[in-house]
């Protein structure tokens, strides 16, 4: 039904603007995919490293020769904090949303097939849960979760996992419930497919065209909430691993004393990584949204008038 | 065809064109008529034959990039380019418009009230509320909608009641000429009927000069003076309404009311084909690949407008001129042209 | 067809009882949040610091030992009381906590939802008309990266460019020391309070404080507010009823603003529980990034303390707010447009 040409269609007919953003966020994300799987290549130092050759780095020093982006209050130089900093990031991200996809999907099949009280209670659950300040939810959970299992990757990405199944859950949910009822299966179901295959196939188109947006816009704001854990104390412990937000709580410290560096780089990391995922997502959602995109009427030439 | 400038509005040569990907799409291609006051002229045609086009171009409706071209007098001075500032501002005051669906014109965060003062205020700043409030209720009273609601919002009428309201905001400000774009067709039969008929009391009432674009042949019977029967961006048959009905001259003319149902139709005509592509018409007539009466001439020579004894004008070889056919001209066509179903217009 | 407007009041009824159930199952969630952790809360928090049997004793005052059914009964008549609970560490009811610094926290989200909107509504407008234009494009693009710009990385920019460019002024705190001190408390909300005792230079001094904090926390949600204008905005200008209005001569700048704009800006009033449940979670930023003295950074030191029942009644606070405030959009919505009224 939906080949894969057919997926493709839009992507082609898409107008300037839509097509710049998915490309340019395309590239930002490549980019920083590939700091995070290189990190080990191409960060000069560890990420908790405090000296290189038996010699010490320096406490806070500004960016220069050996340090691209200087050194922190501890030690540790920045730059290679921002590359390991990719790698936790996309890590997490990775975990949370994939699991929150897949918590969500099985929901929201199970809610939107079988109906009933099971649907009611699990839609009010979630109502509920997409309505609380999703930050809070994940300090909480964040909180909870540090205390049970110790801090750190897992308790990380569990927190922010919660926040986004109620999405999930309602696209799917949706889309099963339309599936099932209507009259196109009724149709298929008269000539004789199973139930199952023709809700399967529909479902399928449906939920193929909602969830890369979905997923690419959660990405982004998954991100943002690790690094406001992070900032909070509510994440990777820094000898774990290296985490914009963390570096950016302690960077908050050296304002005072006119230290920019150790705060300027990680943010940016921050800002330029959530940007593209979220160029990704709105050039997506511009090219499969049709309301969006817009007609294209030529104006007439003059040639054209003389004939 | 006289070109002498006759009535209030006066059309002579228009053309709209739009631009597309493949090539400039020629929507109205050469369209003169003339229209009295107190007039309704009927537009009739297929879906795409540009009756859309032309009604809205006359109101400067069109979208960026089009191109106009054309001669119209309008009250005896010429008319502003087509979508023009200075065209524009006729708008309300002596050009109008009433749409096809009623349902969506409506603001529906405003009163009735409110479209009203915003319309008038709009042409006369000064003027006050009571003032807009006699003028509006004088109005919806001929078109049957009481005072009560003069306060209401538009979701609270039904279609054919928007549809009245529309037509009153239209003419509140007694505009000399009036377009109205299939008004009924998303109205059910009953409501139909007394749209019809309020327009039909306007010429009275307001002694305002109506084209009344519809693809319902028995509206145009009813409501019209004088009817054009447009084909592929051109006017193939104009005249009284009641001539062109009896004697209908153009064979797609005739093609169009052989299909229109009626009680005593017995079984169902269709005109074969589709309408042709407006970016690459065919050579000679646009009408030829689906005429049952095709000459060698329609094949290579578009036929050019003539005025009948009868008062009608229409454009068709089969009345001549006989000195621009040539010789062998009037052979019936041996073989009829591939009609390619696929170039749905 | 025609629909009756006399159904508001029944509209209203409905939507507040509706309340009833959203709190509730609110309330329910936050208690079960919070029993999911392991150990009990009071050794976590000051299990270091006091003997067994005084250990004991808290835990026999908080309730921890009862059967949980008994504990949840006790939490939910509690919070229909008015009562909180008490904090473990110090012992303080909660309520008070919340009068003392709920007033800043008040203080710095409104002034960041009214600078959102101030910025973020005609920003959305003018990039809707002017589509596809370098305008558009600007916009669209400031939207983004204030939203992908964390809420701590902007204040640091922010304290960072302050104090090079104007070093005098205030980069952390809600006021000066004396203007805490001189100003008579009435409101709880310190900005309310300086203007009521008209004290001007009190009133300047909170302003200061507030500037940066508040245009930090409302650029949050300014882009949000910049998409969805946007996106209504090229909706509305391609509505019937706008080619309608133009065909009657309206003038285009009318059209646009009392026609375009105007229909385009009414659908943002049901976000604003949406947005209000953003602010007051990166009020929680805010005020760690300024060291401003509101709830959430209470929130934030009780966490630190492991104070379970702190962090209850905090979260309680909020979670109440964020449901009421969004029954009541619901109830202006249905005064605002007229077609919302089942």
């Amino acid at each position: 039904m939906a080949t894969f040409k057919g997926i493709l269609a839009p992507f082609r007919e898409t107008t300037g603007f839509a097509r710049w953003m998915l490309l340019i966020g395309l590239v930002i994300v490549v980019f920083f995919v590939v700091l995070a799987v290189g990190a080990d290549w191409i960060a000069p130092y560890g990420f908790a490293q405090q000296s290189a050759n038996g010699v010490d780095f320096k406490k806070a020093a500004p960016p220069g020769p050996g340090h691209l982006m200087g050194t922190d209050r501890l030690f540790f130089d920045v730059w290679s904090r921002v590359v390991y900093g990719a790698r936790t990031a996309l890590e997490v991200i990775i975990l949370a949303v994939s699991v929150s996809l897949v918590i969500g999907l099985v929901l929201g099949l199970i809610s939107g097939y079988v109906g009933g009280w099971i649907d009611r209670v699990l839609v009010l659950i979630m109502d509920v849960l997409y309505a609380f300040p999703g930050l809070l939810l994940a300090i909480v959970f964040g909180f909870l979760l540090a205390e049970k299992i110790g801090a750190g990757v897992i308790s990380a990405a569990g927190a922010i996992t919660v926040i986004y199944i109620p999405q999930y859950f309602r696209v799917v949910r949706s889309s099963t419930i339309s599936a099932k009822e209507s009259t196109y299966v009724e149709a298929a179901r008269a000539l004789g497919a199973p139930g199952r295959t023709v809700v399967g196939r529909y479902l399928f188109g449906n939920v193929i065209h909602s969830v890369p947006v979905i997923g690419t816009l959660n990405a982004a704001d998954a991100l943002l909430t690790l690094a406001a854990l992070g900032f909070l104390g509510l994440g990777i412990q820094p000898t774990d691993g290296a985490e914009w937000g963390f570096d950016l709580s302690r960077a908050l410290e050296d304002v005072s004393s006119g230290i920019w560096w150790t705060g300027l780089w990680p943010g940016l990391a921050i800002v330029l990584l959530v940007t593209g995922l979220t160029l990704v997502g709105e050039g997506l959602n511009e090219t499969i949204n049709p309301v969006l995109r817009k007609r294209r009427l030529r104006k007439i030439t003059v040639e054209e008038t003389q004939k | 065809m006289t070109d002498e400038r006759r009535g209030m509005l006066s059309v002579r040569d228009l053309r709209v064109w739009y631009g597309t990907e493949r090539g400039a799409a020629k929507a109205v291609n050469g369209v003169s008529f003339d229209l009295m006051p107190g007039e309704t002229l009927g537009l009739v045609g297929e879906s795409g034959c540009g009756k859309t086009t032309l009604g809205r171009g006359l109101l400067g409706l069109l979208p960026r990039g089009a191109f106009v071209d054309g001669d119209i007098t309008f009250k005896g001075k010429p008319m502003p380019p087509l979508g023009s500032k200075e065209h524009r501002a006729l708008r309300g005051t002596e050009l109008g418009m009433i749409f096809q669906e009623p349902m969506t014109r409506l603001n529906p965060l405003m009163r009735i009230s409110e479209h009203f003062e915003e319309t008038m205020q709009a042409h006369d700043p000064g003027i006050s509320k009571d003032q807009v409030r006699h003028a509006a209720l004088e109005v919806l009273r001929v078109m049957g909608i009481p005072p009560t609601r003069y306060r209401s919002y538009p979701h609270e009428f039904s279609g054919g009641m928007r549809q009245r309201l529309t037509i009153a905001l239209a003419l509140v400000l007694r505009p000399a000429f009036i377009v109205a774009d299939e008004p009924t067709t998303a109205l059910d039969v009953l409501v139909e009927a007394q749209i019809i008929k309020i327009l039909a009391d306007m010429r009275r009432e307001f002694d305002t000069a109506l084209l009344l674009i519809t693809h319902n042949l028995g509206i145009v019977a009813e409501a019209c003076d004088r009817v054009a029967v447009m084909y592929a961006g051109r006017i193939v048959e104009m005249g009284a309404a009641r001539e062109v009905f009896r004697n209908p001259e153009h064979p797609y003319t005739q093609e169009l009311l052989r299909s229109t149902i009626s009680l005593e139709t017995t079984g169902l005509t269709y005109i074969p084909g589709a309408p042709p592509d407006l970016i690459m018409p065919p050579p000679g007539c646009l009408f030829h690949p689906r005429c049952p009466s095709a000459m060698e001439v329609c094949y290579e020579q578009r036929p050019v407008p003539l005025q009948l004894d009868s008062g009608q004008r229409v454009e068709c070889w089969l009345h001549g001129p006989e000195d621009q056919i040539p010789s062998g001209g009037r052979e019936p066509k041996v073989m009829r042209e591939e009609l390619s179903l696929a170039d749905e217009a | 067809m025609a629909a009756q407007s006399g159904s508001l009041p029944r509209y209203i009824v409905q939507r507040l009882l509706l309340l009833i159930p959203m709190v509730w199952l609110t309330l329910t969630l936050v208690f079960l949040l919070m029993r999911v952790a392991p150990g009990d809360p009071v050794t976590a928090s000051v299990g270091g610091r006091l003997p067994p049997q005084a250990l004991e004793a808290r835990r026999e005052a908080l309730g921890l030992n009862e059967p949980l059914i008994k504990q949840y009964w006790d939490y939910l008549s509690g919070v229909l009381q008015g009562d909180l609970g008490k904090t473990i560490t110090d012992n303080t009811p909660i309520t008070e906590i919340i009068k003392d610094n709920g007033g800043a926290t008040l203080e710095l989200t409104v002034a960041a939802m009214l600078f959102a909107l101030v910025i973020g509504l005609p920003l959305g407008l003018l990039a809707g008309r002017y589509r596809d234009t370098a305008a558009d494009g600007g916009i669209r693009l400031f939207g983004i990266v204030s939203y992908a710009a964390p809420i701590f990385f902007i204040g640091i920019l922010f304290q960072l460019l302050f104090l090079n460019v104007f070093p005098g002024w205030p980069l952390l705190g809600q006021s000066t020391p004396i203007t805490e001190f001189t100003v008579p408390t009435h409101t709880h909300i310190l900005l309310l309070d300086s203007i009521i005792a008209g004290d001007g230079s009190a009133t300047v001094d909170v302003l200061k404080h507030l500037m940066l904090p508040a245009i930090t926390l409302g650029l949050l949600i300014c882009g949000i507010l910049i998409r969805l204008t946007r996106v209504n905005v090229l909706q509305t200008l391609q509505a019937d009823y706008v080619e309608a209005a133009r065909a009657r001569g309206i003038p285009e700048r009318k059209v646009v603003t009392a026609h375009a704009f105007r229909n385009a800006l009414v659908p943002v009033i049901t976000i604003i529980g949406l947005l209000v449940a953003l602010l007051l979670g990166g009020a929680v930023l805010t005020e760690q990034t300024f060291a401003w003295p509101g709830l959430g950074s209470q929130l934030i030191t009780y966490i630190e303390q492991r104070d379970y029942a702190a962090v209850q009644g905090i979260i309680t606070l909020f979670a109440i707010v964020v449901v009421v405030i969004s029954i009541l959009i619901d109830i202006i919505n249905a005064l605002i447009d007229p077609r919302v009224r089942y």
